[in-house]
């Protein structure tokens, strides 16, 4: 089934935020921030401002009736700078205008001034002078400190991964308006409706109920709206609410780049030991998350890296700790993959260090050492349906991967200007949210009289076609055809107390509380169509539209079943609940069973390289990916593809970049580059790992939104394979992204 | 007035022409399908096609709408998404749906113009072509194998393509509502805008650099617009010079028979130089006169020996490229004067020519470091050499001691390495977001030796230069 909203997408009639129809005198904001990462604010005068024709009025943290906080996990982020600013691009005051030009002309006669502290952009730095967003944390497995001397061979290493832009095309934005009884309805640009609601009925002291958020789709989100879409919205709202007129804000580009936060940069310190066969004995890193100037959702994050730390591999004694390090940055948020891929960059750096000190192919390293049934996760889960070297088979038999790496080899002997770089990445991650009590969610059905229904969720569309699973899901419990079903917007009227669609879990939980929903409505119904018949409930089926009587066709068909269910009085609307099962995490021993299940998959990556020009194409993604019982392979190859490239964007071209002074130099598209068309992969492979897919995954249908990225590391291995091949006196080093310019440097490295 | 049809309604308003075509389309006109990325021209999500009436018919091609002034519409067809949907789907929203070539959708308006731009050229495109004409289009979602899918079965479908009568056979085929065919007829009827040069106004061309810098400040100026003046469009020869007027775009360029006969390689290395929509828009006195380092154009017609033709409505001034830029962002031209054109002499037959670039991402990014080389030989010797390099000095520069310490010498590594010691002295540049200053020597030395090795791959090689 294609993705329900795709003829309104060529067509170009979906609704995004700045799409929706404004009512009369709506007017616009403009966000005044800091122009400094790190100071007082000694001097703010904008009084010049306000003059101007069309302003409306300039808010600052004054304003605020409520509380001036919207952090989330640990409050410590303002709307409005007080009297301090922490990083550059930090919201100090909003100007409410008829329009947003006049809002920019205003913004240009704010008079501000700064005495300026230290500003730190190192999380390095950050970490020895005490500069911590909150506690460390470590997991551990077995005992590393008695394990190193078991080890054959130990290497050390330091391993540098980069941010990441979202780069959602449709910017951050939200829309706020006055309705009845003192209250306001917010169209919001969030992954999080919830969420947004929350902090907006703690800016205005209102009760939540007070506070409506309907979101229709985003145009792009990558973890990029789950918690940064929040400040926008309650901006927004605090305007319209003190003006009683409807607001809107929708950022231009440059600065939802430098407002907004990106993916965590990480800098990390491996030691890796290996026994004389090279199975991985012990394994210890300590990492320094770059969190920005505020908590966000690194404490979450945190832990992600934490129980991703050893990536697809059994390691017996592992000892991990992440630093989360107070900078001078915009506060860093979500990013598809949430901090399992820098946790997946550095043990796979390790086993890379260790292959090229042993003058060996990793691949060797990797499949000597992948996770098996039973194995114990470091923290305490046990390792169960493991697939991923079921997946290794597959892809090195499929794919012929000794004959690949013997190809590569052969080519880079013969050419000089050109070689050939080829890596394996393989991948296993969780699912679930990691904070046990997020994993649940509602789901409200409505079967109208005519038999058509409509759905709602808490789940947020914003094109990985989670409204589509929704369809897929009803159609299938009613065995109705899809036509009849509409997915209304995310709404907290209707659907409340939501978790953030994240996780990769958004039709995993809303997937089976719709379900639910569904089953219960269809009982209701087997027990009219019984009633009918005047039979026992236990005859009756639902098929194909139609009721069926031990297995015979009657003459009642859906409309009919509806109408007759209606005239009886039955109730045709449900609300479903789920709670994932099984799941806990003991946060004080750091042990416990937090996912529901893991996503398993390999993948085999080509590149060539232009050895004139530092220039590179990645040839071939070769992946087996682990979809469970897929419910929709078009839709889930789409998010492969698509995750898979991000992926090698984020190691490749994706460089972010600050001065000294913490300001971001790379504030636009043409400073900061995402993939093209052309330099997507020229061929990417998938197959899709056979299995029946576990019951907690909706449908049997795993899961998909994030794990795939991760494969875009292999990019990473790959090209410093051929740069190696081009100049033996390079000496390896892990510092993504690997840009044309860090692999000319490498290239001739002396 | 400005006066354009956009879709299928005469548009008439006195809105200043210096207000982005995109803020018209979505404010003004209410048609919210075209979606706003960047403001740059970097990502494509405002893709519309602009159609110029050229004899009967009706030339279109793609262009960002954030970066038209509103007054270069005058007299044109805009048409954007609302105004090619029908009650079925086309060939090609229908090849995006079948091949799940949307996701979040926000950027899939953009898609379908940019196909439907390439659809209604006059050619048979191919499956390449098909794809280059999305080059301006940036996708968050898919990661492109989809889109590539939709553009393979889009391709199938031109194979009886009309290519003299695209527009019809368009309409036809159900790619476009039939309207369309009445558009010849309805843009003869608009008047052509005033079109006295008043020097004391900012003149503008496509827009696509001083829209994206000062977008406030163009609004609020009175326009000189030159995109449209037909008489600064030609590329002609004459006295065995090409002379190219300052309105053409690199498209026009691209496509003129007379460059191509010149330089034949010239559409490959265009293709290096933004993206399909900005050189649609992007005019080569624009780029000039940007004053970049970087700015692709003023390196590709350094190393041509180009001289510039400036004009102050009196008086005009002919002098070398190369001597126009004098420091950072500082150019040789006087107030009141204006670009006219751009002239090389037309080297004889057997001289050599290659451009280089290279970027953190190869197609719609500004260079790191580019560089053009021309050469002239009689047997072993390089007779004439004129080598251009820009991202290595506050100017685009034209390597004078290189050049010269390479005129008269024979084609060797030796003499290659040397070049590059002499080259090495000449430059000075700086770290920035175009890499870091060490970066962009090595840079420049390889593309140096890449010019070498491209142009005699029998006598360079690379591994002689770095051994």
């Amino acid at each position: 089934m294609k993705n329900i909203d795709s003829i309104s997408h060529v067509t170009g009639k979906s609704v995004y935020l700045d799409d929706i129809p404004v009512q009369k005198g709506t007017l616009n904001g403009a966000i005044f921030a800091s122009s400094v990462a790190h100071g007082k604010i000694s001097h703010l005068d904008y009084s010049k401002a306000e003059k101007i024709s069309g302003v409306e009025r300039i808010f600052s943290y004054k304003d605020i009736p409520g509380k001036n906080q919207i952090g989330g996990i640990i409050e410590d982020e303002t709307l409005f700078a007080e009297n301090e600013v922490h990083y550059q691009g930090q919201p100090i005051l909003l100007v409410i205008a008829k329009s947003e030009y006049i809002a920019r002309k205003a913004l240009s006669l704010i008079e501000v001034k700064f005495d300026e502290y230290e500003v730190i952009t190192d999380p390095r730095v950050a970490q020895e002078k005490g500069q911590l967003l909150f506690p460390p944390r470590t997991f551990k497995l077995g005992n590393t400190d008695d394990a190193w001397s078991k080890c054959e061979y130990i290497f050390e290493g330091k391993v540098e991964n980069g941010g990441q832009e979202h780069l959602y095309i449709e910017t951050q934005g939200s829309y706020a308006y006055p309705i009845d009884n003192g209250s306001l309805r917010i169209h919001s640009s969030t992954q999080g409706a919830t969420l947004v609601q929350k902090m907006i009925a703690r800016i205005l002291d209102l009760p939540m109920h007070r506070i409506e958020i309907d979101v229709a789709r985003l145009g792009g989100a990558f973890g990029g709206k789950e918690d940064q879409a929040t400040a926008f919205a309650c901006m927004v709202s605090l305007a319209a609410f003190i003006l009683q007129k409807p607001v809107k804000i929708a950022l231009n580009r440059h600065d939802d780049m430098r407002m907004t936060g990106k993916r965590h940069p990480y800098s990390s310190d491996f030691r890796i030991g290996l026994s004389k066969d090279l199975k991985i004995l012990a394994f210890k890193a300590t990492m320094y998350q770059n969190g920005g100037a505020a908590s966000d959702l690194s404490p979450a994050i945190m832990e992600r890296t934490l129980f991703h730390s050893t990536n697809a591999y059994f390691i017996p004694n592992t000892e991990v700790t992440v630093y989360s390090c107070k900078t001078n940055l915009p506060p860093n948020t979500a990013f598809r993959g949430f901090g399992a891929p820098q946790g997946m960059f550095v043990i796979e750096s390790a086993i890379a260090k260790a292959a090229c000190q042993l003058n060996i192919s990793p691949i060797i390293i990797q499949e000597k050492n992948f996770l098996k049934e039973k194995d114990e996760f470091q923290f305490g889960q046990i390792a169960e349906n493991v697939n991923i070297g079921k997946c290794y088979e597959i892809s090195k038999k499929t794919y012929n991967l000794d004959l690949l790496e013997k190809q590569v080899k052969e080519f880079n002997t013969k050419n000089i200007d050109f070689k050939k770089g080829v890596s394996l990445m393989p991948i296993c991650f969780g699912i679930s949210f990691t904070k046990t009590p997020m994993n649940q969610a509602r789901a409200l059905v409505h079967i109208y009289q005519d038999g058509s229904i409509g759905i709602s969720t808490g789940a947020i569309e914003m094109g990985q076609a989670v409204n589509t699973k929704m369809v897929q899901v009803a159609a299938s419990v009613f065995s109705i055809n899809t036509e009849r079903i509409k997915i209304e917007s995310t709404n907290t009227t209707r659907v409340a107390n939501t978790s953030p669609t994240a996780a990769s879990s958004g039709a995993d939980l809303n997937g089976n509380a719709l379900r639910i929903a569904c089953i219960t409505l269809l009982g209701r119904l087997i027990d009219t169509a019984a009633k009918i018949l005047n039979c026992n409930s236990s005859e009756i089926e639902i098929k194909d539209e139609h009721v069926f009587r031990n297995n015979q066709k009657t003459e009642i068909y859906w409309e009919k079943l509806i109408e007759t269910a209606f005239l009886d009085r039955v109730c045709l609307t449900e609300n479903g609940h789920y709670a994932t099962p099984i799941i806990y995490f003991d946060k004080t021993k750091e042990k416990g069973h937090p996912f529901a299940y893991h996503v398993y998959g390999t993948a085999i990556t080509s590149v060539t390289l232009d050895c004139i020009r530092g220039t590179y194409e990645v040839d071939d993604v070769k992946i087996v990916h682990d979809f469970g019982n897929s419910m929709n392979t078009i839709i889930d190859r789409g998010q492969v593809e698509g995750a898979v490239v991000q992926g090698i964007g984020w190691m490749t071209m994706e460089e972010l970049s600050y001065d000294k002074a913490g300001k971001l130099m790379s504030n636009s598209l043409s400073t900061y580059k995402v993939p093209d068309i052309y330099s997507a992969p020229k061929n990417i492979e998938i197959i899709a790992l056979e299995t029946k897919g576990p019951e907690l995954a909706i449908l049997r249908s795993k899961a998909v939104g994030e794990p795939p990225l991760m494969y875009g590391i292999g990019a990473f291995f790959a090209l410093q394979k051929a740069i190696k091949a081009f100049n033996p006196k390079y000496k390896i080093d892990f510092e993504a992204p690997l840009t044309p310019e860090k692999v000319l440097m490498r290239l001739y490295q002396c | 007035m400005i006066t354009f049809i956009l879709n299928n309604q005469l548009i008439q308003t006195d809105k200043p022409a210096g207000k982005s075509l995109l803020d018209f389309i979505r404010y003004k006109a209410d048609l919210p399908g075209t979606k706003i990325g960047c403001r740059e021209g970097d990502c494509g999500a405002c893709t519309v096609l602009e159609g110029q009436l050229n004899g009967k018919e009706v030339i279109y091609k793609s262009i960002v709408s954030c970066l038209t002034p509103l007054g270069n519409a005058h007299g044109k067809h805009i048409v954007t998404i609302e105004g090619i949907n029908m009650k079925h789907l086309s060939p090609i929203q229908n090849a995006m749906v079948e091949n799940a070539a949307t996701q979040c959708g926000f950027c899939t308006p953009g898609f379908v113009m940019s196909f439907t731009g390439l659809a209604m050229a006059k050619i048979k495109p191919d499956k390449k072509m098909t794809i280059a004409s999305v080059s301006g289009n940036i996708c968050r979602c898919t990661g492109y194998k989809s889109i590539e899918k939709a553009a393979d079965n889009i391709t199938t479908v031109y194979k009886d393509k009309n290519v003299e009568r695209p527009v019809e056979w368009l309409v036809q085929n159900k790619f476009l509502p039939d309207y369309f065919l009445n558009i010849p007829n309805r843009l003869a009827e608009i008047k052509d805008s005033e079109k006295s040069i008043n020097p004391a106004t900012r003149i503008i061309g496509g827009g696509t650099d001083l829209m994206v810098q000062k977008p406030d400040e163009i609004y609020e100026s009175e326009l000189n617009l030159f995109f449209n003046r037909a008489e600064l469009k030609s590329i002609k020869i004459d006295n065995n010079c090409c002379i190219i007027g300052a309105a053409a775009t690199a498209s026009d360029l691209m496509q003129s028979k007379i460059l191509c006969d010149i330089i034949p390689e010239l559409k490959d290395f265009f293709k290096l130089i933004s993206s399909e929509p900005i050189r649609n828009m992007g005019t080569i006195a624009g780029n000039i006169m940007n004053a970049s380092p970087i700015a692709d154009l003023s390196i590709f017609f350094i190393a041509l020996n180009s001289n510039i033709h400036l004009n102050d409505g009196k008086n005009k001034r002919i002098f070398p490229l190369k001597d126009f830029f004098l420091a950072y962002k500082k150019l040789n031209i006087k107030k009141g004067e204006y670009v006219e054109s751009l002239s090389f002499p037309i080297p004889d037959r057997g001289f050599l020519f290659n451009f280089e670039k290279v970027s953190k991402r190869t197609y719609l990014d500004i260079a790191s470091v580019n560089t053009a080389i021309y050469l002239r030989l009689s047997g072993e010797n390089m007779i004439e050499c004129s080598i251009s390099a820009g991202g290595i000095s506050p100017i685009p520069l034209f390597l004078k001691q290189t050049s010269e310490y390479l005129t008269g010498k024979q084609i060797t590594n030796g003499a290659i390495i040397k070049a590059n010691t002499i080259m090495q002295e000449e430059i000075a540049p700086i770290s920035d977001i175009r890499g870091n200053a060490e970066y962009k020597r090595l840079l420049l030395r390889q593309l140096l030796f890449a010019h070498f090795i491209k142009l005699f791959p029998k006598k360079i090689s690379l591994k002689e230069l770095v051994s």
